[in-house]
């Protein structure tokens, strides 16, 4: 623990921090551009540079490890100078252009040039002008701004692991570029947008739309994926126009994905904004709220309560599926489901569902092997953790499944069953290194537990954490990686079917047999809606999708962003969503349509507020009742050992960017999916 | 004046044979198993006591340099690395050593790197040596066949090979980190110090590089002692150094001289005198492009070494000796060498990317006298505010000769603006 003194006060700093740490940790302000605490250090800007006794010329603090008695002088005139003339000449060449520069108003180099700079150029030759780069549908670049920090070019290198981005050319040619003007292969590459201090790099979606100080900031959780990553929404009016990271060293560290942050052009289209009842020709027509109840409690008091059924989607907040039980608990129905998939879990077992090792566990894991997964789409700033992990410690990772780019290596064991039994008996070359390592974790997809067979591969899994000692007092390595924000939340709350009750397959061949005559979707959209033909379909959600064509009645509900609501991310915690706008027209939020729905057939939900439901919600599943945090589950036995088919593992997504419908609506992450797909038939004809 | 008898270079001028046989012949790869039979230790000890200082141009002293390695090899493998990458306009040292005096270097690799307890030495000369790397290339040949590089090493027990890599004609990548950058295959950009090569250096393992000239003599610093070699030259600046004569002189050459030499005695014995006699002389350039120039007055007592050089405001750096007589356009010369560090400026660094291309600007200028007379003052100043900021010396280099110009002939410069705006005043 090196102790050196900064301004003449006196700090102490952890063994290998840097001296521009120990200047922050005496509360000096090191202004800076090229270091960024989740990236190499570059020390390319200089503008970090302070005086150290002894030291013959300033060095910069950003590299210089902190040393025991050094003397650090942040103040000096040698300082001062140093830092004006840097911020000269990164001024010298940039055009100056903030009035009509995206980044104005939140630039590093705009506010430091406002406190370290000259307060007039003295620069008169001309100024070098760059060409503009194509790095994609989502990245807007203006080269002539850039100061060469690379910042995104470490990003892209060490954290999104795809050497897309470089600088080439020398002195002042150098120019940051894709090489060949190619789409960022990543779907991390809009992070750049937020590393970039300057205005180089921006959104392109956001290009012009707003100015930083016009925005309304709500701090949420992003539900594009099961990550929960937290999020701020920026929204002006009742627009929802950016999503941002915002800091959770637990989770997202301070990255998101591009779908987190740009699929919200999707909020704007295609959203259903009043109710609608289908008519005598077959087709959707807009009617009241109260025609559409009193349509929809006409056919429920009709139907027996065995040939109800409600499936609830994806991307649903707990409230809306603690209501929908609630009220098929009133009507009497066990055909409830939340597990749209068919993953074969159970809600029995909290440890049998939740990513036990948490993601800020990755970082100690010392072996992992992936079953049906693709976590590069799944939940790529997860991935970037593994990937961050195998670059530090090159631990072994396996995967079982179809061949994957994951960004680092993975030993393919290849797409069959069978060699997860292997693993699980302990005949496999690679169970043996599960079992050296302290630390191993295994993460089964959807892909794995979607099967028919999936109870037998959770057995299998069971036997293989116990096999290699993945659990143990202080680790517990079984971990079921989810791709939909609403899973943990609907297994927590047991959206489950009851005694009796059908799954969702069940549900959707009864229905093609004529056996299931009412079913409710809240939001589901991933099934295949042709199986819904016979029955009467009640759709409540917000965007005109499948869910919704297929339905007889359609029931305007708020988006994620429109409302609060409680989700539970894949590792089992409790975050809470809040409100960036209205929804539009007569929409309303999920939890009051069916508050206000079951007082028509008379089946009253006891709740008159959302504080209300939460209360009852709480009591009757306690872990709803700590925000934030992860309460470890209790290891215990589950999956239904029998013989695993041999039909091959696939990855729980195959696609990244129309996952949801929300991400469907969306115009730009439908140029992202034409991009990926254009880059993807390049690299196949190459 | 150096005798004959202490030279080292004796085929410096290629009338002898530079092969293997003709090196042989004149003391090379003598006995060398008896060099290093004396053990790593004492090899550095002896270069210690040699005062030998780095012949690339900052001139710190080698033998300490060896001695930062680690004393122990541990998981890591030590290297050592050649800086073949002569690119200093004004410096011809080293490629004259490789195409005539090439085994000097190459026995030198398996002395120095024994002595830093390394198994393998890199030579990364410069690209455009074509040449030079197959007469070096040619040498590393021989020497394996005749048992002097490779396994036992001329018989010594001790395992060496020697490796050769052309660079691609970067000035940068002669800094010492960027070249073993470009070595490793990367983009030739310097690396932050620290970690220093002798820490963490060529692929992570600890490394020293070293220049051509350093390394070529070790060899006969072991075989004549340390102390010949500090009996020659002035104290603290021992020995021979090779210089490079250029410019406006009658017989522009290398030549191996003392250290401290007068520069002026340096001239007009080997180099035939400056062009059109010592009065005709405008200014020097003393250690290569990068160093401040000195102006006729200072020149005529000037000793050729590290310390005297400093003291008057400039370097020896290489001993790159550029001679301008009164026929020089000065503002233009150096000008033009602004030019060549803008060029070659890699860009990693704000200052040195910026700051190189906006004195150039401002020199070419001045050439014309299309600029202000207090321009000359913001010109200085921006030369001040790119040297000791960057992340190498190459801005130290580029803002050298333009603070020596400034510092020697201002009035040039003035007298340039002036003439123009009393045409531009006529015009109007």
């Amino acid at each position: 623990m090196p102790k050196l003194t900064v301004d003449g006060i006196e700090v102490e700093v952890e063994d290998g921090a840097t001296v521009l740490q120990a200047c922050e940790e005496a509360g000096a302000e090191i202004p800076r551009f090229c270091y960024h605490e989740r990236l190499s250090i570059a020390g390319n800007c200089r503008m970090c540079l302070v005086d150290m006794e002894r030291a013959p010329k300033p060095v910069a603090s950003c590299a210089m490890p902190a040393g025991d008695g050094m003397v650090i002088s942040t103040k000096s005139e040698r300082v001062k100078k140093a830092r004006e003339g840097v911020m000269e000449f990164l001024l010298v060449n940039h055009p100056l252009d903030c009035p009509i520069c995206d980044q104005g108003g939140e630039c590093d180099l705009q506010d430091q040039a406002m406190g370290y700079g000259h307060d007039a150029s003295r620069y008169g030759e001309n100024k070098r002008a760059v060409s503009e780069k194509h790095m994609g549908p989502l990245i807007k670049t203006v080269m002539t701004r850039c100061i060469h920090c690379t910042r995104c070019v470490r990003f892209s290198t060490e954290v999104a692991g795809v050497a897309d981005l470089g600088a080439i050319g020398r002195g002042e040619g150098v120019e940051i570029t894709t090489y060949l003007e190619k789409t960022l292969a990543s779907e991390l590459s809009a992070n750049v947008i937020d590393l970039c201090p300057v205005g180089a790099l921006t959104s392109r979606p956001y290009a012009f739309v707003a100015r930083p100080w016009e925005l309304n900031k709500v701090e949420s959780i992003d539900v594009s994926d099961a990550m929960g990553a937290n999020i701020r929404i920026d929204a002006r009016g009742n627009q929802v126009l950016r999503v941002l990271p915002r800091l959770n060293e637990d989770i997202n560290e301070e990255w998101i994905s591009d779908k987190a942050r740009y699929a919200i052009d999707g909020l704007r289209r295609q959203r259903l904004d009043k109710p609608y009842l289908r008519g005598e020709d077959g087709r959707l027509h807009p009617v009241s709220w109260d025609d559409a109840f009193a349509a929809i409690a006409g056919r429920m008091k009709k139907t027996k309560a065995d040939k109800m059924a409600a499936i609830a989607g994806d991307q649903i907040d707990a409230e809306a599926m603690f209501a929908l039980k609630s009220l098929f608990e009133k009507v009497g129905s066990p055909h409830i489901d939340c597990r749209q998939d068919g993953a074969k879990l159970t809600a029995k077992n909290r440890s049998s569902y939740i990513f036990n090792t948490t993601i800020a566990g990755i970082d100690e894991a010392d072996a992992i092997v992936i079953i049906g997964s693709n976590p590069r789409i799944e939940a790529p700033v997860m991935n970037a953790r593994i990937r961050r992990r195998y670059l530090n410690a090159q631990i072994p990772i396996a995967h079982i499944g179809p061949e994957l780019d994951l960004t680092y290596p993975v030993e393919n064991l290849g797409d069959d069953m069978a060699v997860l039994e292997a693993l699980a008996s302990g005949k496999h070359p690679f169970a043996k290194q599960l079992k050296k390592a302290k630390k191993p974790m295994v993460i089964v997809g959807m892909g794995a537990l979607r099967r028919a067979d999936g109870s037998a591969v959770m057995a299998l899994c069971h036997q293989l954490a116990e096999g290699v000692g993945m659990v143990t007092a202080d680790w517990n390595g079984f971990n079921v990686l989810h791709h939909a924000a609403a899973r943990v939340a609907g297994l927590d709350l047991g959206f489950v079917p009851g005694k009796g009750g059908k799954d969702v397959q069940g549900i959707l061949s009864a229905a093609t047999k004529g056996e299931m005559d009412f079913v409710w979707l809240l939001g589901a959209d991933e099934l295949d809606t042709d199986m819904l033909a016979k029955p009467f379909v009640v759709y409540q959600g917000h965007h005109g999708d499948k869910g919704a064509q297929c339905a007889d009645v359609v029931l305007p509900g708020a988006a994620w962003a429109e409302k609060d609501g409680l989700y539970v991310n894949f590792e089992g915690r409790v975050q809470m969503a809040r409100r960036a706008a209205f929804p539009p027209g007569d929409a309303r939020e999920d939890w009051a349509i069916l508050r206000a729905f079951s007082e028509t057939i008379n089946k009253t939900l006891s709740f008159d507020s959302l504080n209300e439901l939460r209360k009852q919600m709480v009591a009757e599943v306690p872990v709803f009742a700590k925000l934030d945090e992860i309460q470890p589950a209790k290891w215990a036995k589950f999956g239904r050992t029998a013989k695993v088919k041999s039909e091959p593992v696939e990855a729980g997504l195959d696609e990244f960017y129309m996952t949801s419908a929300i991400s469907r609506a969306s115009e730009t992450m439908a140029e992202c999916y034409q991009a990926n797909q254009a880059g993807k038939s390049a690299i196949a004809a190459e | 004046m150096l005798a004959d008898k202490d030279r080292i270079f004796t085929n410096l001028y290629g009338w002898g044979d530079a092969g293997l046989k003709g090196a042989q012949a004149r003391g090379d790869w003598d006995n060398t198993k008896a060099i290093l039979a004396r053990g790593h230790d004492d090899i550095v000890e002896e270069i210690k006591t040699s005062g030998l200082r780095g012949r690339g141009g900052a001139g710190f002293p080698t033998g300490l340099k060896w001695s930062f390695m680690p004393k122990e090899v541990g998981l890591r493998p030590h290297y050592l690395v050649v800086n073949a990458d002569e690119s200093e306009p004004g410096t011809c040292k080293d490629r004259d050593i490789i195409r005539h005096e090439p085994h000097k270097l190459v026995e030198g690799c398996l002395v120095a790197g024994f002595a830093m307890r390394a198994h393998a030495a890199y030579i990364y000369i410069r690209g455009e040596f074509f040449n030079e790397g197959k007469v070096l290339q040619a040498a590393i040949d021989d020497a394996y066949d005749a048992g002097l590089l490779g396994k036992n090493a001329a018989g010594s027990g001790w395992d060496f090979d020697v490796y050769l890599q052309r660079g691609a004609g970067a000035y940068i990548c002669g800094e010492e980190t960027a070249l073993i950058e470009s070595l490793e295959g990367k983009k030739g950009q310097p690396r932050l110090k620290p970690p220093f090569p002798a820490g963490v250096g060529l692929y992570g393992c600890p490394t020293t590089v070293n220049n051509v000239e350093s390394i070529a003599v070790a060899p006969t610093i072991m075989r004549r002692g340390g102390a010949w070699f500090a009996g020659l030259g002035k104290e603290n600046n021992t020995g021979t150094k090779l210089f490079c004569i250029s410019g406006h002189v009658n017989k522009p050459c290398n030549v191996e001289e003392e250290m401290g030499v007068p520069l002026k005695e340096l001239i007009e014995k080997h180099a035939g005198g400056v062009r059109g006699g010592w009065d005709n002389l405008l200014a020097i350039i003393p250690g290569g492009s990068s160093t401040p120039l000195m102006p006729k007055d200072v020149c005529e007592t000037m000793t050729m070494d590290f310390d005297a050089l400093r003291n008057a405001g400039t370097g020896l750096g290489t001993a790159g000796i550029i001679v301008m007589d009164k026929s020089t356009d000065i503002v233009r010369a150096i000008a033009r060498l602004s030019y060549f560090y803008k060029h070659e400026s890699c860009g990693q660094c704000t200052p040195c990317r910026e700051g190189t291309g906006w004195m150039w600007r401002m020199m070419d200028r001045m050439v014309r006298g299309e600029a202000e007379i207090h321009e000359i003052e913001t010109l200085e100043q921006i030369t001040r505010q790119v040297e000791g900021h960057t992340i190498c010396a190459l801005g130290d280099a580029a803002a050298w000769p333009i603070q020596g110009l400034i510092k020697h002939f201002r009035p040039e410069i003035e007298r340039r603006i002036m003439a123009h705006q009393a045409v531009t005043n006529a015009a109007e």
